[in-house]
């Protein structure tokens, strides 16, 4: 019983972890119509400036937050020189793109931080257990990510749906002939909305990072995951990305920790363990599959559609 | 048909002559390496001009290509493995389970759209990844290696480099003639209209998911065809085959050569290899100079290689 409810609570940090990745990612297809598989790379850097600024700082803190700044420098910087060129055009002009990006980054990484990955210690403060619930202990980390994500969660829902800035968001993804006919500075907003994609996705790496490697192409296994989100979501959906992260991050924790044991009660013990990873690992494609299969738009599609 | 001299043909003809002289250049000069390079890119030709059969001309955005690839070689790979080494087993059951998995995942995808077939073929091969992964039996994580390639009964000896090379290249052309009749037959046509205008195909009477699966069961053989060669060039299979980024660079071979293009796909393959090969030989950081060009590409090179020789013809 211990185990399921520290397993769920993983799954829950998980998935909040991915919806903020996911988050990003269907914000600016929602409203761009763009797709950026470059946004993995995002996720890498915001990784790798929070292993630097928190070495040269010497704080946790502080250099989380640098990096928060320095993601969102770069998908601005990134937005402006390349990838506002690309809108309008086919989602596979987007795809190879940004496939392009993901080279570069990675190879840029390489040079920069060389080949072998980081690591991003904790401080002392965050790496105490936690009680949740008496005899129930849980790492201080984790549970401040579910807090982070939890609250970014909320300030986005505020932004979007409470603010005169939210708004403009919105009327561009119905509708951005008629948002620039109104005398909007349509790049502007979707620069700022692409730079807020980035340190959403930026967030999320530094968070990983402490308890993965910081280390070249992990962008592209989460980068995926995310896709699998807002596909199952409804894409331009962030309701349907928060459920769908965390319906994800809690199936996909689950599988792992517990699949192998009930695939041991039907299965000789041989078979199970040799099912058991890569049925996991396939779990949440074979739940995007059968979502697509039973309603091809997502679980909640954008309104607009 | 009138053949006319220009830019397309001119480098068409080139290439295609290159890739059948190749073996009496390397055997001239001794140059072993250049052998072993374009074996591999007349592979991956082969794989690129079946994605652009659904591609380029049935519209259809595959970004799980690769699949095809890791399948054909692992049907190679498993029955090597297992003791049956004849290629007249190996390689019709290859191609078999090629067209099984792309009836089922067809079938499937096609009940989507636009980014959603993108990103549903990319997770049935994510799908095929890790089941490959997961193949203790076959070296899992680590790959499989063949340690004795297809056995045509004396026919071709696949050990043969100058053999396998002309194999392969009998393979691509043989693709390449099968894409064309495809095309231009009443059903390829079907199959292109489809992608200019579905309701009006429906409206006609056609049942448009039909012919789409058709035509991608079609494309996954041939790329099936691809992964066994792939699979005795290398004598090695590994799940990384079919790793999502695999699929991504033969998305962008057939767009480097031009979409709907017969021969795109052969010249973009060239030269994505090509350009691989000879920016890792300058720089260990290869990729940081094939991204931005990558993006360059998109940005302006419209319609790819094809479409360059087209517009140089005209100007």
């Amino acid at each position: 019983m211990l185990l399921v409810v520290e397993q769920f609570l993983n799954g829950l940090q998980f998935g909040l972890l991915l919806f903020l990745l996911a988050a990003g990612l269907t914000l600016v297809f929602g409203i761009m119509d763009f797709v950026n598989l470059a946004h993995g790379s995002l996720y890498m850097m915001g990784a790798y400036f929070a292993a630097t600024f928190v070495a040269w700082t010497g704080s946790f803190v502080l250099g989380a937050l640098l990096a928060l700044g320095a993601t969102l420098l770069l998908g601005i910087v990134l937005e402006f020189v390349a990838l506002r060129h690309l809108y309008g055009r086919d989602h596979l002009d987007h795809v190879l793109a940004t496939f392009g990006l993901i080279l570069f980054f990675n190879d840029a990484v390489r040079l920069i931080w060389g080949p072998a990955g980081l690591a991003l210690p904790l401080p002392g403060w965050l790496t105490v257990p936690i009680a949740i619930m008496p005899g129930v202990y849980y790492p201080a980390y984790r549970l401040a990510i579910i807090v982070v994500a939890l609250v970014v969660a909320l300030l986005l829902y505020l932004v979007v749906m409470r603010t005169r800035i939210g708004m403009l968001i919105r009327a561009g993804a119905s509708n951005r002939e008629m948002i620039g006919a109104l005398g909007i500075n349509i790049k502007l907003l979707y620069t700022l909305v692409f730079g807020l994609g980035a340190a959403l996705a930026g967030l999320a790496g530094l968070m990983q990072a402490p308890i993965l490697t910081v280390q070249i192409g992990m962008g592209e296994n989460i980068l995926i995951l995310a896709f699998v989100i807002i596909v199952i979501g409804g894409i331009g959906s962030i309701r349907g990305a928060f459920l769908a992260a965390i319906f994800v991050g809690i199936i996909d924790t689950l599988g792992r920790a517990f699949l192998p044991d009930l695939l041991r009660q039907v299965l000789s013990s041989t078979a199970a363990s040799t099912a058991a990873p890569a049925l996991s690992s396939m779990l949440i494609y074979l739940l995007m599959a059968i979502v697509l299969v039973v309603r091809p738009e997502g679980l909640f599609p954008a309104s607009r559609r | 048909m009138t053949i006319s001299l220009n830019a397309r043909n001119v480098v068409v003809t080139l290439a295609v002559a290159g890739l059948l002289l190749l073996p009496l250049y390397t055997s001239l000069s001794g140059n072993v390496f250049a052998l072993t390079l374009f074996t591999r890119i007349v592979i991956y030709a082969l794989a690129a001009a079946s994605l652009n059969l659904i591609m380029g001309y049935g519209g259809m955005m595959s970004f799980g290509h690769a699949a095809y690839l890791g399948i054909g070689g692992y049907a190679v790979g498993i029955l090597a493995h297992e003791g049956i080494g004849s290629g007249f087993i190996q390689w019709p059951v290859a191609l078999l389970a090629s067209a099984l998995f792309a009836l089922v995942i067809g079938a499937l995808s096609l009940r989507t759209r636009g980014v959603y077939f993108i990103m549903i073929t990319l997770a049935f091969a994510q799908m095929a990844y890790y089941v490959a992964s997961g193949l203790a039996r076959y070296g899992g994580d680590d790959g499989l290696t063949i340690y004795k390639r297809s056995d045509f009964g004396g026919l071709i000896n696949l050990s043969d480099r100058v053999q396998f090379y002309y194999l392969c290249v009998g393979c691509l052309f043989g693709g390449i003639y099968l894409i064309w009749r495809i095309v231009n037959s009443r059903f390829g046509l079907v199959v292109q209209g489809l992608r200019s205008n579905e309701r009006r195909m429906q409206a006609i009477g056609f049942s448009v998911n039909r012919y789409r699966l058709v035509c991608f069961v079609i494309s996954g053989t041939i790329c099936g065809l691809a992964g066994a060669l792939l699979a005795n060039n290398t004598d090695f299979v590994s799940p990384a085959a079919m790793y999502w980024t695999r699929s991504g660079d033969l998305m962008v071979m057939v767009v480097l050569g031009g979409m709907g293009s017969l021969f795109g796909p052969v010249l973009g393959t060239i030269v994505f290899l090509m350009l691989e090969e000879f920016l890792s030989q300058i720089t260990e950081y290869w990729a940081l100079i094939m991204g931005p060009l990558l993006l360059l590409i998109v940005l302006f090179g419209r319609g790819g290689i094809d479409g360059l020789l087209g517009r140089l013809r005209r100007g």
